[in-house]
């Protein structure tokens, strides 16, 4: 049997010969899972299958937006219930409030927790490692105290009640037509080929190399600081359209204590268990964690101990997370690199051959 | 207007003086060695020059520009790249991703052209990937392309971090100590290939310990002891010289006893 090794990658391993496999056939599997999640709404589901289905897209969401902080740049946040928080109360109140429609005010709530995340960013450049989780803490509590005390805006305790439903063109969208789960499928989609985009280009490289070695990513030319603000300034856009969508979808009603730490401990949960750095491992982790309590009913308190026990087995033998896997597949050159490599004799078909090794 | 010209630069951490008093100069086209015993200071004006420590004294001076002062970002933007004693590769990327990051200074295009696929992202990105490819081919990691840096046995570790600070479309290298942990048969190719980035146009200013290489390979050499210069000139002047001899191998040492 062949075991050639390309590099570091041995070509008989499973992952190799998995992802390769999937690599080779990608197209007709995104066409059978798009299928799959856009018919979800005509599946004749119940309300609560819907419903968890739905929360299954935020929270990938949500993971996919502190993957952005923690997956690549490394910086680890405790207070992103706060900024959740910050983006379901700022859709919430433009609407109630202002009046103004759902769109602009996801748009605008986006804009104002990312200017938040802008303001949290920069005290926390000198911080890293547990210090920054500490202050990120500190923020979901201040966020939840605000929220709480500031009555005349956030209307306190009460909460906001009575925000409108999503409406496009007259349609108005709600969980039982499958509305929720169609506008969250589509954010959470975008978020993933925004988040793909950035990662191969060379504001993700910068993030990268801030991770894995933030002296060597200066002395590479790259504004470390510049670069760690951008990342909490995209991670809290993202979860600020999460938590402004999350608004709309709770029965006309949200209150503080839906964004207490709890939610941030979640949030981050899906981030390690599933994958860092990785988008599949968004989608995998809020699937695992949100069927969890639901398998599990029956358990009651104790599901909560095999929760724990999971989480440190996951630590110890898979730290990585479920799908944190390293590709084996060859880094993707554009059409028009190889291109202008064959023009140049580098011909990418041959860059793998083990010359002279 | 000289190349690289250091004038009596001094490093002082609390009471101790790392580097003290030391001047010297790297003319275009050289390969110039900066060497002594462990502790000597060496790494400490690498730090210096890539503005990582800022300077207690003295001026630096590269193509006409000051350096001292300057963020470490802008000193790399001027064109003065370095590599590590310990290597400091981002592991768990790519090897073809270390050189592209060592582009970043160089890459324009936007967050936004990044996001939405610019024509400049594209452009950049596929002309940055050619050169990429052309650089690991010259240092001769092509085979190594895909591979985590992390994975690469140490001597091509070292090779990728010099490939790495070549893409930053440097004119002065600091290697320090790039032939550290390498066999004679890798050190010789190693060698040949430092020669062979002489002759493509950089300049390159070198740590390093094994005198075999020192000696085989530099323009003019600079020796330390101490934090202090104690010697320069040509490969056979340095072999020779007395002070050089007694701080590497004992012998009297009247001028420390002093200290």
């Amino acid at each position: 049997m062949k075991n050639r090794r390309f590099g570091s990658i041995r070509e008989n391993g499973f992952l190799y010969v998995f992802e390769h496999f999937f690599s080779a056939y990608r197209g007709f599997f995104f066409a059978v899972c798009g299928i799959l999640l856009v018919a979800v709404p005509y599946m004749d589901l119940n309300r609560a299958t819907l419903r968890l289905v739905t929360m299954i897209a935020l929270y990938s969401m949500l993971g996919m937006g502190l993957n952005v902080l923690v997956g690549y740049t490394g910086q680890v946040s405790l207070g992103h219930a706060g900024f959740y928080g910050i983006g379901a109360y700022a859709c919430a109140l433009l609407q109630v409030r202002l009046g103004l429609s759902f769109w602009p005010s996801l748009a605008l709530a986006g804009v104002f927790t990312a200017l938040v995340g802008l303001l949290l960013g920069l005290p926390t450049l000198r911080l890293s490692g547990t210090y920054l989780s500490i202050v990120t803490l500190g923020f979901c509590e201040v966020v939840q105290m605000v929220l709480k005390q500031w009555e005349s805006v956030t209307f306190g305790n009460y909460g906001v009640r009575n925000i409108p439903k999503p409406e496009l063109f007259g349609y108005t969208f709600n969980l039982q037509n499958g509305g929720f789960y169609q506008i969250i499928l589509a954010l959470a989609v975008l978020t993933a080929v925004g988040c793909l985009a950035v990662k191969n280009s060379k504001t993700g490289r910068a993030f990268l190399a801030i991770k894995n070695d933030e002296l060597a990513a200066t002395m590479m030319g790259i504004r470390t600081s510049r670069y760690k603000i951008l990342a909490f300034v995209i991670s809290a856009f993202i979860t600020g359209i999460a938590g402004g969508f999350y608004s709309v979808i709770n029965n006309g009603y949200i209150e503080p204590t839906n964004f207490v730490f709890n939610i941030s401990v979640l949030i981050i949960s899906v981030v390690i268990v599933g994958g860092l750095g990785t988008i599949r491992g968004m989608v995998f982790g809020a699937a695992l964690l949100l069927l969890f309590p639901e398998v599990f009913r029956g358990l009651n308190e104790w599901r909560f101990v095999i929760y724990g026990v999971l989480l440190v087995l996951m630590m110890q033998f898979r730290p990585q997370g479920a799908l944190g896997w390293q590709s084996t597949l060859p880094f993707k050159l554009s059409r028009r690199t190889k291109r202008e490599l064959e023009a140049r004799g580098l011909s990418p078909s041959r860059l793998n051959e083990g010359k002279g090794a | 207007m000289g190349f690289l010209n250091v004038e009596n630069i001094t490093m002082q951490f609390g009471g101790l003086r790392a580097v003290d008093n030391v001047s010297f100069h790297v003319d275009q086209g050289e390969i110039v060695s900066l060497i002594g015993p462990n502790g000597a200071g060496k790494t400490t004006v690498f730090n210096m020059l890539t503005g990582v420590y800022r300077i207690t004294g003295g001026t630096m001076e590269f193509l006409g520009v000051k350096l001292e002062g300057k963020m470490p970002q802008d000193i790399v933007k001027l064109g003065i790249a370095r590599t590590f004693q310990n290597l400091r590769l981002f592991s768990k990327m790519r090897v073809i991703e270390n050189v592209l990051v060592g582009m970043h200074v160089n890459t324009r295009y936007s967050f936004f052209g990044g996001l939405f696929r610019s024509a400049g992202f594209r452009r950049e990105e596929s002309r940055k990937a050619v050169r990429a490819v052309e650089i690991l081919k010259s240092i001769g990691l092509l085979k190594h392309l895909n591979s985590y840096a992390e994975s690469l046995p140490y001597g091509e570790q070292r090779k990728v971090e010099i490939a790495r600070a070549m893409a930053t479309d440097a004119k002065l290298l600091l290697l320090d100590e790039p032939a550290a942990g390498m066999n004679p048969a890798e050190t010789e190719e190693l060698l040949r290939f430092i020669r062979q980035l002489r002759d493509e146009g950089y300049t390159i200013l070198l740590i390093e310990h094994d005198m075999n290489v020192v000696m085989n390979i530099s323009d003019r050499i600079y020796v330390l002891d101490h934090g202090r210069l104690i010697a320069d000139g040509l490969p056979e002047e340095i072999a020779n010289n007395r002070d050089v001899v007694d701080a590497y191998l004992g012998g009297e040492r009247k001028k420390h006893a002093e200290d």
